[in-house]
């Protein structure tokens, strides 16, 4: 069966996305996922993901409710991963 | 010759176009309003191109190029990175593209960037595909010689390509002191020899130094000058040792800044921007009053130049890439500020009026003809 699940873009990172906020991808652990989202756009894996595949210091990934903190995390069909950027100040 | 400068800065890309007299300015943008620009580069091989080196607060760095002189930008496919860490070795990751420099002019579409944490990386396609120069990156001697991080990280910058010999290379690290190759980037050799570190406990270190900018004149590549943290230099190559230049400098001014600036033809001219290096280092204009220096003679004088810019409570930084010349023999003198001003002068730094206010902190100034 094709796992697939919700991807939410937070705005800082629509720029790769043609302005979309949510995009259907495919993959069962965090990983599979923003490499499918990596193909359908170019670019925007590096912008959260640094050359030894650690989330950014300003980036979160959520798998539904839960804060996913390594790229291993799994993904079921159906699940929402939730890309968020955190930075305050000015 | 018209002329243009790239402001970048804190929150965006800015333009200043000026007619052929540079009488008249005209302020442009912003572009790509947000993101964090650190410097904006033209290719004079291919005076359509430009580079730019960006990120955002959240977002990892990058380098955006242009093939219309800054009307669109196109993200490089692979932009600068270390490579994969091996088992026990420290996993470094690019904070900040902070740094470019177009390769030789007989090496279309090579480009050289540096990062903080302190890296080098080079492209041979116009800036779409970055690898890292692994005789820096992977050199046994790099975490020993860039060791100490400024406040704001370490940054690798100043890439300087001899106009005569691509493989002839120099690259500058705050905190590190200043390295020469002459293989291309394949070995690196520190050139740091009468170089002040006076917040080092041994003041006479091979490396470890502190330079803010140095620059190489495009007509006699041999003299190269820099703007320390500790003092102002010259060096005439094949000599190793720098001299200080800055001690002919007013002592109530001092030879603290970032940027330094040479004239487009004439080695002997140069400019800088002192700040503020007293005790917990300010690093504003001193007293308030902003001033240029130039120099005629290599660094045996210096002459105050302040006409037109503000005469007191004017308290701004002038970061080391927020000032260049253009290519007039009368050469033109621009400098932005961290409180978002962009300062002119057409002769030379006799004259200044400010061509733009309100603008957000000015990390680079760039001239592009």
């Amino acid at each position: 069966m094709l796992m697939s699940c919700t991807v939410r873009i937070a705005s800082p990172l629509r720029s790769y996305t043609a302005g979309a906020a949510t995009l259907s991808l495919g993959g069962e652990t965090l990983a599979e996922v923003l490499s499918a989202l990596e193909q359908r756009c170019p670019g925007i894996r590096f912008r959260m993901i640094d050359e030894h595949d650690r989330i950014r210091p300003h980036m979160r990934l959520f798998v539904n409710n839960d804060e996913a903190r390594e790229l291993a995390a799994t993904v079921r069909d159906g699940d929402t991963v939730h890309v968020i950027c955190a930075l305050s100040g000015g | 010759m018209s002329s243009m400068l790239w402001i970048g800065t804190r929150k965006g890309l800015f333009a200043l176009r000026a007619d052929g007299a540079r009488r008249s300015w005209k302020l442009a943008g912003p572009q790509f309003l947000g993101h964090i620009i650190h410097h904006v580069v033209q290719d004079p091989r291919e005076p359509r191109t430009l580079l730019m080196a960006a990120k955002t607060g959240h977002l990892g760095p990058t380098v955006f190029r242009s093939g219309d002189r800054g009307r669109s930008w196109r993200e490089a496919a692979q932009p600068p990175a270390f490579r994969k860490a091996l088992e026990g070795e420290e996993a470094r990751a690019v904070q900040r593209v902070f740094w470019l420099t177009p390769g030789h002019r007989n090496e279309t579409g090579t480009w050289y960037a540096g990062s903080s944490p302190a890296g080098l990386f080079r492209s041979s396609d116009g800036g779409e595909r970055w690898e890292p120069v692994a005789g820096f990156n992977d050199n046994p001697m790099r975490p020993k010689w860039a060791a100490f991080p400024t406040p704001d990280g370490e940054f690798l910058h100043s890439i300087l390509v001899d106009p005569r010999d691509a493989r002839h290379l120099y690259i500058a690290i705050s905190i590190g002191g200043v390295f020469e190759s002459t293989d291309a980037g394949a070995s690196w050799t520190p050139l740091n020899e009468g170089i002040a570190a006076d917040f080092l406990p041994d003041p006479n270190v091979p490396f470890g130094h502190d330079p803010h900018c140095v620059v190489q004149h495009p007509a006699k590549p041999d003299r190269l000058y820099q703007q320390n943290h500790c003092g102002l230099y010259r060096l005439d190559r094949p000599e190793r040792r720098w001299q200080r230049i800055g001690t002919a400098m007013p002592k109530k001014i001092g030879d603290i800044g970032f940027p330094i600036v040479v004239h487009p033809s004439d080695p002997d001219t140069a400019w800088v921007l002192p700040m503020d290096g007293q005790t917990v280092w300010p690093r504003t204009s001193i007293g308030g009053k902003p001033a240029v220096y130039a120099t005629r003679d290599g660094g045996a004088s210096w002459r105050r130049l302040d006409r037109g810019l503000p005469r007191s409570q004017a308290w701004f930084t002038v970061l080391r890439q927020a000032m260049c010349a253009d290519a007039h023999e009368r050469a033109g003198l621009y400098f932005g500020t961290t409180a978002g001003e962009v300062w002119a002068s057409t002769n030379g730094g006799g004259n200044w009026r400010c061509l733009a206010r309100h603008l957000p902190e000015i990390y680079s100034v760039s001239h592009a003809a």
